[in-house]
């Protein structure tokens, strides 16, 4: 998979301005992840800075409730900044400062990887600039607000639906044209060969810690591991290390929004085909004539055409499989989690314990069923009280 | 000789750029006549895009407008074969790549040959992935234009020595749009081809004036202006045509 290709997926599908940036970043990554230098800064950042290793959590009264499987659940709401986002970010932004870079650029939809890249900007003492869709920015202002509190400057980007896709072709934009400082540090496993690599090297720290974890909670692996997917970097994170182990169910949830019946959903392995957009081939939504579609979750993260090539692969394969999650059932297991074990999920993470309520119920008792909690939902409780049509001031 | 070919036989070619139906197609085809009849050597049609990443806010926004409007690709085919026995140039279209990976690289292929489209240029289809699409376009005769920019480096030669049609060169780094001021970056490239290829260089990206083309005509092959046509048709819209054919004229006066 040096190549960037996993199966038919992935490539470099990017303009002539950005072959040179990305063979570049493919090469210098190559050099980097294995020096022991790098890897013990890493590490370090990872320990004492983003608080890791995240916790397993067996969550006993939603387990004994639903009636099924054990469910434990991978916190990585807990990291610093509140989601999964830093470990990607704080492993591509030492990489661009042993490359010498001095700028830092990347898009946001929830704002949870702009707030990430802000943070690592700040402690690296770099120059940050992130690009973020009007409707995404009118979503969530005090991510906004936070990104600039943090040092950063926001760019509204209006064009197309002015969402994540938009601010991932505006940061695309701004890379052609200024690559010598500026490294573009993208969010999740998508993008040009070799983001979905990089991405979910820097991720499989989940993977890997949940494993040892689980050896030493229950003395095995688990059954399933279930985890939310936009791009779907926290569910590589999480899958790749068991990838090999086909013991272990990987399942992955798409957000169905308003129902896979109707045209606002951001499923692209349920509702997509396969495409080549944002620098690679892989499942995306579009019409007939290979126009992107418009596409719509109550999450801002997982608002998305397309998902990252590795899961196109997985899927193909038949070794991880895709479940798709409505608005409405995202909601219901924002407000069952909270109640049931005083967590408050991401609402993208939501779309995995929705789905882990309706399958933890099928397995018998022995079975251990791991959720991964990519994020916190302090950012979405004002969305969610409007989907309730409860008013609150921010 | 095959047409493309030709549009560089007689001094330096003008190739101008419109994104077809902005504002619509009826409006398109009277500007490719008005192109052509102010000496165009070659016409670039966009095939409008969701989502044109190589691009400036100029064309984005007029992929907008022409997508609003209806226009597919499959008009645009039509609107080619139309003005095919009319307009002597060749005709290239500049698509991204998804819209010809969606109708299956072959039947696009096959349906440019058909409709009398000369060329592809796809910015986002570069020369490493472009075998997949490369094929197909050979068997038909259409030829994939390869570009290149400023930081392809060492990679110049190879595309050069084994690209088709001839080289579109992006003038500076960025995306599509006029420049105040175009560096000296489009020159040492045509320089670095010409040390391994006879193939011919056309300049694009930024190039607005009559003065910036009259430059790039002195070291290259040819002048692409797209996004300065683009914004006369967004400001006069469907009375466009006057205004376009006239700032056509001039760009091909100042090279000519």
């Amino acid at each position: 998979m040096e190549d960037g290709r996993f199966g038919i997926y992935g490539g470099q599908y990017v303009p002539e301005t950005l072959m040179s940036a990305v063979g570049r970043l493919a090469s210098s990554y190559l050099r980097w992840r294995g020096d022991p230098e790098f890897t013990r800064e890493l590490e370090e950042l990872l320990t004492r800075y983003a608080g890791r290793p995240s916790l397993l959590y067996r969550a006993g009264k939603m387990s004994a409730d639903l009636g099924g499987a054990k469910i434990y659940l991978k916190r990585e709401d807990l990291n610093h900044t509140g989601s999964h986002k830093i470990n990607n970010v704080l492993g591509q932004a030492l990489l661009a400062q042993k490359e010498g870079k001095t700028r830092l650029i990347a898009e946001t939809g929830a704002g949870q990887h702009g707030v990430a890249t802000a943070t690592a900007a700040a402690l690296l003492g770099m120059e940050c600039e992130i690009f973020m869709g009007r409707e995404d920015m009118e979503r969530q202002s005090l991510n906004v607000y936070r990104m600039e509190l943090l040092g950063a400057r926001v760019n509204r980007v209006v064009s197309g639906t002015a969402t994540l896709k938009d601010a991932v072709n505006a940061a695309m934009r701004e890379w052609a044209g200024r690559v010598e400082d500026t490294h573009y540090c993208l969010g999740s496993v998508m993008g040009p060969h070799p983001f979905p690599v990089m991405v979910r090297d820097f991720q499989s720290v989940i993977g890997r810690e949940v494993r040892a974890q689980m050896i030493e909670a229950e003395g095995r692996a688990p059954d399933a591991v279930i985890a939310c997917v936009g791009g779907g970097s926290n569910a590589i994170g999480s899958f790749y290390e068991f990838i090999e182990d086909e013991t272990v169910e990987l399942i992955g949830c798409e957000a169905a929004g308003r129902g896979l019946d109707t045209p606002d959903n951001a499923a692209a392995i349920a509702d997509g085909s396969v495409g080549i957009f944002h620098g690679m081939k892989s499942y995306f939504r579009q019409d007939a004539f290979g126009q992107i579609a418009p596409v719509y979750s109550i999450s801002a993260g997982l608002d998305y055409p397309g998902v990252g090539p590795e899961h196109a692969s997985l899927f193909d394969r038949g070794r991880a499989r895709y479940a798709a999650v409505t608005d409405a059932e995202a909601v219901e297991a924002f407000e069952y989690l909270t109640r049931t074990e005083g967590i408050i999920p991401a609402i993208e993470s939501a779309h995995a314990v929705a789905y882990a309520m309706k399958y933890a119920p099928s397995l018998g008792k022995e079975k251990i069923v791991v959720v991964t909690l990519s994020g916190r939902g302090d950012k979405d409780v004002a969305a969610i009280a409007k989907y309730r049509g409860v008013c609150v001031n921010e | 000789m095959n047409r493309i070919a030709g549009a560089f036989s007689s001094g330096k070619a003008f190739i101008p750029f419109v994104t077809g139906g902005d504002p619509d197609l009826e409006t398109t085809e009277r500007v490719l006549y008005a192109l052509a009849g102010a000496g165009a050597d070659a016409i670039e049609i966009g095939v409008p895009f969701s989502d044109p990443i190589a691009e400036g806010p100029v064309i984005e926004a007029a992929s907008e407008r022409a997508l609003g409007a209806g226009c597919t690709v499959e008009k645009l085919f039509g609107l080619a074969a139309r003005v095919r026995a009319d307009i002597k140039a060749p005709l290239l279209f500049m698509t991204y790549y998804n819209p010809v990976f969606a109708r299956g690289v072959s039947s696009f292929a096959a349906r440019c040959a058909e409709s009398g489209v000369d060329g592809l240029i796809v910015p986002d289809l570069p020369f490493e992935e472009r075998d997949e699409l490369l094929g197909p376009c050979v068997s038909e005769g259409v030829e994939l234009i390869s570009l290149i920019a400023p930081t392809s480096g060492d990679r110049i030669a190879g595309i050069a020595k084994s690209s088709g049609g001839f080289l579109y060169c992006v003038s500076s780094l960025g995306v599509t749009g006029e420049r105040r001021e175009l560096g000296n970056d489009a020159r040492r490239m045509v320089e670095r081809v010409r040390r391994v290829s006879d193939i011919p260089c056309a300049v694009g990206f930024g190039v607005s004036t009559p003065e910036q083309a009259r430059a790039i005509a002195g070291f290259a092959d040819g002048v692409i202006v797209g996004s300065a046509i683009v914004r006369i048709i967004a400001e006069h819209g469907r009375d466009c045509v006057g205004p376009v054919g006239r700032f056509a004229e001039e760009i091909k006066r100042a090279i000519s």
